[in-house]
């Protein structure tokens, strides 16, 4: 079972451990999510709870989205998603609000999110290649290298250049230093995919938890 | 300059109120704890600051002294706990943020004019 909320990167800073040791976190902003919708295996064919975190005006929203919030009694919601095999707290249900204390310090999650877009970038930026020499009529300064063997195509995965970022991604096993109820932020330790002010969802951890991972802390301690 | 406004809020009780004002051609008296195990001694490191940088809770210092006739430079976070605290010994008069120069330069040439406070 899986917890999860959404919330908002706000930017990165640094807080100083109870040890004196100064870590950098990211601050996530994680204003009460409300629950909108809870999907059942007998329902919908998979069991869910659907979030939506950060108002928005009631004119950027059209009508369905109207309908679909008032079951919960809630404003339009501009970032809406939903946590798989949700477990976040007893009997949730629609119209439930779920706060920054679903997680506790010490714990590890996986957060996703869209990263900074980059554009058209070319091999040496986008895949880490790296360039010709400069001079000497060398002519090969930040050409993409070898299309391959000679069969009419070029094989797939093949590095060329095009739109670099964009994507989503998951960091996993971070970890969360600091649960802030009274300002509903989250403080995790070191970086989170996107921009500042880009959505996020925090999750718990998929790795901390397996076997392999759990006697390694054992022989660790 | 000013940080985000949240990020201000949540760093707030962690910032310290008893650092001296001081800049960079000072020399000052940097009281840092060291923990040895389980026991707790303070260290003293005494020498011209030689860079600020950053602001709220990620500030920084450097001070450079000379140990047995080695430069040895170490930055201090400015709100760092471990710091028990902080002595002026002298403010001086300087024509730079940055004293990198002071890194080429020994004995005589080193020195600082004394600034009037």
């Amino acid at each position: 079972m899986t917890k999860g909320i959404l919330g908002k990167k706000v930017g990165m800073t640094q807080v100083f451990t109870e040890a004196g040791e100064l870590v950098p976190v990211t601050v996530v902003d994680v204003t009460p999510n409300v629950v909108l919708q809870v999907k059942s295996l007998e329902s919908d064919g998979y069991d869910a709870v659907q979030l939506g975190f950060d108002d928005k005006r009631e004119v950027l929203s059209n009508k369905p989205e109207q309908g679909h919030v008032a079951k919960a009694k809630a404003t339009p919601k501009r970032f809406i998603s939903e946590i798989r095999d949700a477990q976040l707290g007893e009997d949730i249900k629609v119209g439930d609000e779920v706060k920054a204390d679903l997680f506790a310090a010490g714990e590890a999650v996986d957060v996703t999110g869209t990263t900074k877009g980059h554009g058209y970038q070319g091999n040496i930026h986008k895949d880490g290649q790296r360039r010709g020499p400069m001079s000497h009529g060398s002519r090969y300064h930040r050409r993409p290298g070898s299309l391959g063997a000679i069969i009419n195509r070029v094989f797939k995965g093949k590095p060329l250049p095009g739109r670099m970022g964009g994507n989503t991604v998951t960091m996993q096993n971070l970890k969360i230093v600091r649960v802030d109820t009274d300002n509903n932020v989250l403080l995790i330790k070191g970086n989170v995919p996107g921009a500042n002010k880009s959505y996020v969802t925090v999750q718990n951890s998929v790795k901390a938890n397996t076997k392999k991972n759990l006697s390694k802390q054992k022989n660790k301690a | 300059m000013r940080q985000n406004t949240l990020i201000e809020k949540i760093t707030a009780d962690q910032l310290r109120s008893d650092i001296p004002d001081f800049r960079a051609g000072d020399t000052i008296r940097v009281y840092a704890r060291i923990v040895e195990g389980s026991r707790e001694r303070i260290q003293l490191f005494e020498g011209v600051v030689i860079k600020r940088h950053g602001f709220g809770i990620s500030a920084t210092y450097t001070v450079r002294k000379i140990s047995n006739g080695v430069g040895v430079e170490r930055t201090f976070p400015l709100h760092s706990p471990r710091v028990d605290k902080i002595e002026v010994v002298r403010h001086g008069r300087v024509r730079r943020a940055k004293l990198y120069y002071l890194r080429a330069l020994h004995g005589k040439a080193a020195r600082i004019q004394e600034r009037r406070v």
